[in-house]
């Protein structure tokens, strides 16, 4: 079965603690263990404070950031976008503790949490601006269980 | 995010309690600094068992105290990470140049 859920937000920082917890308390129904369930978080965490924190330079009012979190056979995949100015150089961007904004003590870790966390992972541009993240994670708590349930 | 703190002669000991992430990060970061400007420290331990949830800007955070408390010679001890907060400081590398300790 394929279940689906998106959110859209104001790109402020009040709500990536709402963003993470509403994606992990959708998944709840795959029956992840904690472990999973602390990954996605983190990965969410990462995603859409990327956009809050970089995305809109000018100033983040009328701004927003979506989280399309989609569940199918035991899978999960998330798409975090906005329609921000954009990822100059990606590649750079993903290097670990590369970041833009060091006098602000950005770790520049973002990406490798992501990468670390979740199975997959793509960065791609927005149209006609902005940046698309791309990430799944395959729960094998709810692999385990479907198989248990069939024997 | 709340953050507690005793001293122990020249021992600093901090307790985050909630979640560090890019949202409480200021409030973390300007509550240590005050905490480590506020006299002689020698050692400073950060209790992260009521820490329920970190990113990676929590990793910045912890950087940014480590470049400060570098200079004058005092080392961190991560007390007791929860599962969650241990693998994300795992994965930055993080205790290459902090210490993970037991119990507070």
């Amino acid at each position: 079965m394929k279940n689906e859920m998106t959110l859209t937000f104001s790109a402020v920082s009040d709500n990536e603690a709402f963003a993470r917890n509403a994606v992990a308390a959708f998944c709840v129904g795959l029956d992840p263990t904690i472990d999973q369930l602390n990954d996605i978080k983190t990965a969410v965490s990462e995603a859409v404070t990327n956009s809050i924190v970089h995305a809109y330079p000018n100033g983040a009012g009328d701004k927003f950031v979506t989280v399309r979190t989609t569940i199918e056979d035991n899978t999960v995949h998330i798409v975090v976008s906005d329609e921000g100015v954009g990822i100059d150089d990606v590649d750079k961007a993903m290097q670990p503790f590369y970041t833009t904004k060091p006098e602000q003590e950005r770790s520049g870790m973002g990406f490798t949490v992501m990468e670390s966390f979740m199975d997959e992972l793509s960065v791609e541009r927005n149209t006609p601006t902005g940046t698309v993240i791309k990430m799944s994670k395959s729960l094998r708590g709810a692999d385990w269980k479907e198989k248990k349930s069939s024997n | 995010m709340k953050v507690e703190h005793y001293k122990q002669g020249e021992e600093l000991h901090v307790k985050l309690c909630g979640e560090l992430d890019e949202h409480s990060g200021a409030y973390v970061r300007l509550s240590l600094d005050s905490l480590i400007d506020d006299g002689e420290i020698d050692k400073m331990y950060i209790d992260m068992s009521e820490l329920d949830f970190m990113d990676s800007t929590g990793i910045g955070v912890l950087i940014g105290r480590y470049k400060r408390l570098k200079a004058k010679g005092v080392p961190i001890f991560l007390q007791s990470p929860t599962p969650a907060v241990d693998r994300v400081l795992g994965i930055s590398g993080i205790y290459d140049i902090m210490i993970k300790a037991g119990q507070a």
